[in-house]
C-alpha cells in the first residue's frame, strides 16, 4: 500500500497539466489571459473536426497519364516551330498515342534532316518498327514518363498551397496521401464553392494567334447558345486546316444576361505560356469593368515584345484552360512586359483568376474523389444540441450515482469529472482534431468510467454485506475489482488499438480518444478514488460507510 | 444501501435454449443484412457506396413532394429525400450510380434555386464521394474489426480459457449483427458514424462480458464441487445488479442524446442504445451458457491461481 500523500501529489500533478494543456483549446478563457501568460502555451490544443465547425474536405487524384500527354503535347507543338524555323518541310507532326509522336514527310531524304532535329529531344527514342520510307514514330522514354508523372503531383501540390495561401484560410491543410491523391481540408472556409473553383482549375494560360487567312473559308458562325459547342466543332473538323483548332469565348448578352459563345479558328501553336508570369493583378477599366493586368518576367517580356512586334495588326487569342477570354488585335509592338486580360467577369472572378495565375497552373487535370463540404450552420447545430444533451445527460448520471451511492456516489462523480479532465488535458497536449465518432469515443470511456466505479462500489457492498468493517471492505471491494477493471480494460484497448492501426480518417479519430481514455480511466478508478477514501480513513475512522 | 434489486437467485443458464433461438434469430437477420450489403442492395450510407448528399436548409417550410416532383422534372428522379421537419431541412441523397464529375450537388442546388425563388435557403452541408474510396474504407474498417476481435480471443483464451475467448467473441459479434439486422430492417442508413457505433457498443458488450466471466472464473477456483451450470447461474446473479446499473446509467446518457442531441447524433446514440441493450442481454444469454456447450475443460485450466 502506497502512502496516501504520494498518491495526492500525483493527482493533483495530473489535473495541473490536464489544465494547462487544456487552457489553449478554449479560445474565451485562453483569450483573456494576459500576453506573458499566452507566450508560454505549450501547444496548439483541440481543434474541431469539419463536422463540428463547417469546412471543405477534398480528396482529388491527379489525372497523370493527362499530364504525360500534356508533356508530350507540348513538344509536338515546339518540334512542329523547330521544323519550321530550319525550313524542313513536313506533312504533320502529330501525337499518334499517350507517348508517341509520328512525323510524316513527303520527301524520303529528309529524314535525316529531321532525326537531327530531334536530337534535341533527348526525352524522346525513336521506334526501329516504323516501316515506312516516309515516317518516324518517337517514343518517350519510359523514365521521363515516370518523371513527369512524379513531378506532375508535387507541382499539383505546391500550386493548390500556393493557391490556397492567397486565398486566405486559417490552418488549410494540403497533404499527399498515397502515391497520386491528394488531400486539401480548409475548416471554417465561408465560400465552399468557390474555394473548391479555384483549387480545381488548371489556369493554363496560353496566347494564341486567330488563323484569320483561312477564317473566311471555314464559314463560322458569329455566335451560338453555349449547348452548341459540339455541333460546331463537329461541323468544322472535316475543313479544319492543318495546325489550327476551334476555341470558343464565353460572353453574355447585355440584354438577356444569357451566355453564348463566339467560335473562333485558332493556330494550335503557343506564342507563349502563363510559365513566364511574375505578377497578376485585379485592376479596374474605364467602364468600372474589372480586368487583370499580368507582368511578364524578363524573359517573359522579351519574347512578347518579339512576337507582339512580328504580328501588329493581327488578332492574338488570350487562352485559359482552352476558354477564349479575348481575342484582341495587336495595335503595336508591346514593349513594357505588361498585358491584360479582359473578358466579361465579376470582381470577384477577376480576383480569382489573378490568384490561379500568380500560383501557376497544374500539370495536369485534377479528378475529385471525394469531397465533404459541412457548412458552418450545421457544424455549429450539431455541436450546440450536441453539447447541450451530453450536458443534460451527464447531469443524471452524476445525480443518478448520488442517489443510489450517496456519498461515495459524489466520490464518483468526482472520478468521472477527473476523467473528462485529464481525457481533455491529453487530447489538447496532442493537438488532436475532436469529430464526432471522438466524441463517441469519450461517451465509451465516461461509460467505462462509471463502470468501474459502479463495480467497485458493488464489491464493497458485498464485502460490507458479509460483515467487513468499512477499512477491510474498502480494500477488499477495490482488491477485487481490480482484475475485473483491468481485463475488461484491456479487452477493449485491444480493439482500440487495431482501429488504430488499420481504421482511417472518422475510425482513426474514435480509436484515439477510446485508447487515452481507457488510459486514463485506469489511472482515475484505482488511484483517485481510492485516494478518497483513505484520506477519510485516515483522518476519523468511519464507522459507517454512505454507499 | 439503495438497492434495485436485493440477492437475487435466477435460473438465467435454465433459459438457455429460448435465449439461443431469439439470439439464433438475430443473428440470422445480422447475416441477412451482411449479405445485402455486401451485394450492395442495403440502406448502405453514400461514404461507403459513393454518391452525393446535400442538405438544405429553408428558411419557410417546404412540402417534400413537391420537391420530388421538381427533382424528377430535372432528371433527378432516383434522389431520396428525408425531411427534418421543426427546421425546414431538407436533405437529399442520390447513390453512386451518378458520378461526381457530373457535379450532381451544384446540380441539386440550382433546381431549387430555380424552382423556389421565393424560399430562400442554405446549403447546410454537402457531400459527393467517388465509389473507389467508399469501398476502401469498407475494407479498411473490415480489417480493423477482424484484427481487433483475433487480439481479444486471444487475449481472452490467455487470461481464462479458449472457450471463455470464443463465447466473448461470438457473443460480441452476436450484438454488432443484432443492431445491424435492426437497423436493416428499419431500413435506416448505415453510415460510417453508424459503423462507429456498433464498434463503441463491441467494446461495451466486450466489457460487459468480461465482467461476468470475472466472477465466473473466480467462482470456478473457489467452488470445485458444484456442476458448472450452478457456478455460472451463481455468478450471473452476484453480478447482476452491477450489470444493470451499469447499463442503466449509459442508458441515461443515450436517451436525451438519441431525442435531443441533433440529426447528425440521432442514428449514432440510437444504434448505441440498441447496442447496450443487446449487451447486457447478451453477455448473461448468451456469452455465459455458451460456455456450458463446450465440452472438456470444466475450468481445470483456471484452477492453478
Amino acid at each position: 500500500m502506497k502512502k496516501v500523500g504520494r498518491r495526492l501529489i500525483l493527482l493533483a500533478l495530473a489535473v495541473m497539466l490536464s489544465v494547462i494543456f487544456f487552457i489553449p483549446s478554449y479560445q474565451p478563457f485562453y483569450q483573456a489571459l494576459p500576453a506573458w501568460l499566452k507566450a508560454i502555451k505549450p501547444n496548439k490544443g483541440i481543434t474541431l473536426g469539419l463536422d463540428l465547425q463547417g469546412g471543405i474536405h477534398l480528396v482529388m487524384e491527379v489525372d497523370e497519364d493527362r499530364a504525360v500527354e500534356i508533356a508530350v503535347d507540348r513538344s509536338v507543338v515546339s518540334l512542329q516551330d523547330l521544323l519550321v524555323d530550319k525550313k524542313i518541310p513536313v506533312e504533320s507532326v502529330t501525337r499518334t498515342g499517350p507517348t508517341q509522336v509520328t512525323i510524316q514527310f513527303q520527301n524520303a531524304e529528309l529524314k535525316a534532316q529531321i532525326q537531327k532535329v530531334i536530337e534535341d529531344y533527348p526525352a524522346f527514342l525513336e521506334t526501329e518498327s516504323a516501316g515506312s520510307a516516309n515516317l518516324l514514330v518517337w517514343e518517350l522514354r519510359e523514365l521521363e514518363t515516370k518523371r513527369i508523372k512524379d513531378s506532375a503531383i508535387n507541382q499539383a501540390l505546391e500550386t493548390i498551397r500556393n493557391r490556397i495561401d492567397q486565398f486566405g484560410v486559417a490552418e488549410p491543410m494540403v497533404q499527399r496521401q498515397g502515391l497520386k491523391q491528394i488531400v486539401v481540408q480548409l475548416p471554417g472556409v465561408k465560400e465552399p464553392k468557390r474555394a473548391k473553383d479555384l483549387i480545381k482549375e488548371t489556369a493554363l494560360l496560353e496566347f494564341k494567334l486567330l488563323d484569320e487567312d483561312n477564317r473566311v473559308k471555314m464559314d463560322l458562325p458569329t455566335r451560338i447558345p453555349k449547348e452548341k459547342e459540339a455541333e460546331v466543332l463537329k461541323e468544322a473538323e472535316a475543313k479544319l486546316p492543318v495546325g489550327d483548332q476551334i476555341l470558343f469565348e464565353r460572353a453574355i448578352d447585355k440584354d438577356t444576361g444569357r451566355e453564348y459563345r463566339i467560335p473562333y479558328l485558332v493556330k494550335k501553336r503557343v506564342m507563349l505560356t502563363g510559365d513566364v508570369l511574375s505578377d497578376a493583378r485585379v485592376s479596374i477599366g474605364q467602364f468600372n469593368d474589372p480586368y487583370v493586368s499580368i507582368t511578364f518576367d524578363a524573359k517573359g517580356g522579351r519574347e512578347f515584345d518579339r512576337i507582339t512586334g512580328d504580328n501588329v495588326q493581327k488578332r492574338m487569342a488570350v487562352v485559359l484552360d482552352n476558354t477564349i477570354y479575348s481575342a484582341p488585335m495587336i495595335q503595336e509592338r508591346i514593349t513594357g512586359g505588361r498585358a491584360q486580360i479582359t473578358g466579361t467577369f465579376s470582381m470577384q472572378e477577376a480576383s480569382d483568376l489573378a490568384i490561379v495565375l500568380r500560383a501557376g497552373a497544374l500539370p495536369a487535370p485534377l479528378k475529385i474523389i471525394q469531397d465533404l463540404t459541412v457548412g458552418p450552420s450545421l457544424g455549429k447545430d450539431s455541436i450546440d444540441k450536441g453539447v447541450q444533451a451530453t450536458l443534460f445527460a451527464g447531469a443524471l448520471v452524476v445525480l443518478f450515482m448520488m442517489v443510489y451511492y450517496r456519498a461515495s456516489g459524489i466520490i464518483a462523480d468526482f472520478a468521472l469529472a477527473l476523467n473528462l479532465l485529464c481525457l481533455m488535458g491529453a487530447l489538447s497536449a496532442l493537438n488532436a482534431t475532436l469529430t464526432l465518432p471522438g466524441i463517441a469515443g469519450i461517451v465509451l470511456t465516461i461509460g467505462m468510467g462509471v463502470d468501474s466505479n459502479v463495480l467497485i462500489f458493488e464489491r464493497i457492498r458485498e464485502e460490507l454485506r458479509a460483515g467487513k468493517a468499512v477499512r477491510l471492505a474498502i480494500d477488499g471491494g477495490y482488491a477485487k475489482a481490480l482484475l475485473t477493471i483491468v481485463d475488461s480494460h484491456v479487452t477493449t484497448l485491444i480493439t482500440g488499438v487495431a482501429l488504430f492501426l488499420f481504421g482511417t480518417g472518422p475510425i482513426k479519430g474514435f480509436a484515439v480518444t477510446l485508447c487515452l481514455g481507457i488510459g486514463i480511466n485506469l489511472f482515475t478508478a484505482l488511484v483517485g478514488t481510492k485516494v478518497i477514501f483513505d484520506l477519510m480513513n485516515q483522518r476519523h475512522k468511519i464507522e459507517q460507510l454512505s454507499i | 444501501m439503495l438497492e434495485i434489486l436485493g440477492k437475487t437467485n435466477i435460473d438465467f443458464m435454465g433459459k438457455r435454449r429460448w435465449a439461443f433461438l431469439f439470439s439464433g434469430i438475430m443473428v440470422m437477420l445480422g447475416l441477412v443484412a451482411v449479405v445485402q450489403i455486401s451485394r450492395g442492395s442495403a440502406n448502405l450510407g453514400i461514404d461507403f457506396a459513393g454518391g452525393t448528399a446535400v442538405q438544405l436548409k429553408f428558411d419557410q417550410a417546404i412540402r417534400i413532394d413537391e420537391a420530388r416532383k421538381i427533382l424528377e422534372a430535372n432528371g433527378l428522379g432516383t434522389a431520396e429525400l428525408q425531411e427534418f421537419g421543426q427546421d425546414n431541412k431538407l436533405l437529399i441523397r442520390l447513390k453512386a450510380s451518378t458520378t461526381i464529375e457530373e457535379k450532381v450537388a451544384e446540380r441539386v442546388v440550382a433546381v431549387f434555386t430555380q424552382e423556389f425563388p421565393s424560399n430562400h435557403f442554405v446549403v447546410d452541408s454537402s457531400t459527393e464521394i467517388g465509389p473507389t474510396i467508399g469501398k476502401k474504407l469498407q475494407e479498411d474498417a473490415l480489417i480493423a474489426i477482424l484484427i481487433s476481435f483475433v487480439g481479444i480471443i486471444l487475449y481472452v483464451a490467455g487470461r481464462f480459457e479458449l472457450r471463455f475467448g470464443i463465447a466473448a467473441a461470438i457473443a460480441t459479434f452476436h450484438d454488432v449483427l443484432a443492431v445491424l439486422g435492426a437497423f436493416y430492417l428499419l431500413d435506416k442508413e448505415i453510415t460510417l458514424l453508424v459503423v462507429t457505433a456498433l464498434l463503441t457498443l463491441a467494446g461495451y458488450s466486450m466489457t460487459d462480458t468480461v465482467v461476468v466471466f470475472d466472477r465466473i472464473r473466480e467462482n470456478l477456483r473457489m467452488r470445485r464441487r458444484d456442476s458448472e451450470e450452478t457456478i455460472i447461474n451463481n455468478a450471473v446473479n452476484q453480478v447482476l445488479s452491477r450489470t444493470i446499473v451499469t447499463s442503466l446509467t449509459v442508458v441515461l446518457v443515450l436517451i436525451p442524446l438519441t431525442l435531443a442531441g441533433g440529426e447528425v447524433l440521432h442514428d449514432f446514440s440510437l444504434a448505441l442504445l440498441w447496442g447496450v441493450i443487446f449487451g447486457t442481454y447478451s453477455s448473461i444469454f448468451v456469452a455465459s451458457p455458451l460456455l456450458l456447450l463446450w465440452p472438456g475443460a470444466s475450468g481445470r485450466l483456471l484452477k492453478r491461481s
